[in-house]
């Protein structure tokens, strides 16, 4: 058992209340994976370069020296803010050789995202200390997709905590468990994904990141997903655009969606949506097994797969 | 009529005051309101009691009831009226997975749509869905009626002993030993009274039967080398 949860506003105007809204959302989880926690947020965009988030299990880590050290290394660096023991930079440069430079140069630091937009956090423990370690009721941003933990497939570690980044602006939370992950996990490493876990749904989110490698579209990708993971799983997957949810064929884990005018919410149980505004007169609905759904900056997309 | 708010009173507090014969002798219509999806609303009542609950309810609403009769207004999770022996549960929106999945007698309605599972192993309770029903319903169905004035997903009836299914609508597929089988005057008079008893006005004839053609019933020697 895990809890997911992901919030999407289509009303910019709601963009500052991003975290409070979210906040009680995850926390709600908290019965359904009391052993760690995590969420993207999605907003603060940088579009000269690339917005890494970076991690280090030291709590003392001085990232204003990683900093200056960044800054010579790529010719500056355009900001970053600390939070906690996570810290994101901004940098007008290309992902590769970042994570080429941070493999070598500080191979004790974790980079737990990339991309324009996304920013997670996440870590071992309550949902509610976690929430307010990186002081989430404050953030603001257009969506953010959250995870509670019920470790079932691999240790209660840091790097088992979800999201999982998925490329580039992209990551994916999972309630389930998938039972083909061994060797799909083989398979994909030969095709050069690489996984710092034995975690099943670390998998899910490699292979995701392999067929979006191949240029497809995030449809195209949970299509593939749909026919080649083989277990339970409830997928909320977050884009720099909006965000997607699959089940799977047999809808073993749960999941409802609220969406009114102003936003769309998904959660494992409705008790993560009850205190969103609105949500007496929102559009309350199960998501169908094996059916992608996606919303983005210009509608919902609806796809049976 | 009593009104519980979950909001100001613990869920825990008002399951024990359902259970407790002196209140409920004396108070015999209850409403709860700010329910926000909590899970074991009004669980195991054991007397004919009437509750109502405004909004949203969780995982097992009304389960193992027996004589009362629950009305949830809005949508249920998963295993509404689980193991229910007796008693009315009303849905008045969509009911999530496995709704009255094990239950042994009473009349669960969902007005709405239910998801997957809906009536699994049902021993004896008539379920009638307003809607459609998601796949895998009535899986292994024991006794009972599960009508539906929708349309069924995939498997339905898979491993069906004896329930009795009425689907209006199209079915999805049929599961493992489920067949269609003729509609008799005592299947119309069946389907009859369960859709006045929940208060449907659809037309019997317009639904189709379905149930075990119980192959699946008994060892057959002729598969003795398969084991």
């Amino acid at each position: 058992m895990c809890g997911i949860v992901g919030l999407y506003l289509k009303n910019p105007a709601w963009e500052s209340r991003l975290g409070e809204l979210f906040e009680p959302m995850l926390i709600a989880m908290t019965d359904r994976g009391p052993d760690s926690a995590g969420f993207s947020v999605y907003g603060d965009e940088y579009n000269a370069g690339i917005k890494l988030t970076l991690q280090s299990d030291d709590e003392a880590f001085d990232w204003a020296v990683l900093a200056d050290r960044l800054g010579e290394a790529f010719g500056g660096v355009d900001g970053w803010f600390r939070n906690a023991n996570v810290a994101v930079f901004k940098l007008a440069a290309a992902e590769a050789p970042l994570r080429a430079w941070l493999d070598e140069q500080a191979p004790d630091v974790r980079v737990l995202s990339a991309g324009q937009s996304i920013e997670i956090l996440k870590g071992v423990g309550l949902p509610a200390s976690i929430a307010e370690r990186f002081q989430l009721k404050g953030m603001r941003g257009s969506h953010a997709i959250g995870h509670t933990r019920m470790a079932t497939e691999s240790a209660v570690t840091l790097q088992g905590s979800h999201p999982f980044s998925t490329g580039l602006d992209l990551c994916l939370v999972h309630n389930g468990s998938l039972s083909n992950h061994n060797r799909l996990r083989d398979k994909l490493k030969r095709e050069g994904i690489g996984f710092d876990t034995d975690n099943d749904s670390e998998v899910a989110a490699g292979y995701l990141t392999w067929r979006l490698g191949k240029g497809e579209s995030l449809t195209q990708a949970l299509k593939g997903a749909l026919k080649d993971l083989d277990g339970f799983f409830t997928f909320t997957i977050g884009t720099r655009d909006g965000f997607a949810v699959v089940r799977d064929p047999i809808s073993c884990k749960p999941a409802v969606i609220a969406e009114t005018d102003d936003y769309v919410a998904m959660a494992s149980e409705y008790r993560a949506l009850a205190g969103l505004p609105g949500i007496q007169r929102a559009r309350v609905w199960e998501p169908e097994p094996a059916t992608i759904y996606v919303w983005e900056r210009d509608g919902a997309k609806v796809e049976a797969a | 009529m009593k009104t519980v708010d979950l909001a100001e009173q613990s869920l825990r507090e008002l399951n024990q005051s359902l259970h407790d014969g002196e209140l409920i002798r004396d108070v015999r219509e209850w409403r709860v309101i700010h329910p926000n999806g909590a899970h074991n609303i009004a669980c195991g009542l054991n007397d004919a009691v009437s509750v109502d609950i405004d909004g949203h309810a969780g995982y097992y609403c009304a389960g193992m009831n027996q004589q009362a009769s629950v009305t949830v207004h809005g949508n249920v999770g998963v295993g509404v009226a689980e193991n229910m022996m007796s008693g009315v549960v009303r849905v008045k929106g969509d009911a999530s997975q496995s709704a009255g999945a094990t239950a042994h007698g009473g009349l669960l309605v969902i007005e709405g749509n239910a998801a997957a599972r809906c009536g699994i192993s049902m021993k004896g309770v008539d379920i009638v869905v307003k809607g459609n029903i998601g796949p895998m319903s009535a899986f292994m169905g024991q006794a009972g009626c599960l009508v539906v004035c929708g349309d069924a997903g995939d498997a339905l009836g898979d491993s069906i002993y004896e329930a009795h299914l009425y689907v209006k609508g199209s079915v999805g597929t049929l599961g493992a030993d489920c067949v269609e089988k003729e509609m008799r005057a005592e299947h119309r008079e069946e389907l009859a009274t369960l859709l006045k008893r929940a208060g449907i006005d659809d037309d019997p004839t317009d639904f189709r039967r379905y149930g075990s053609a119980r192959e699946l019933y008994h060892f057959k020697v002729d598969n003795a080398s398969a084991y």
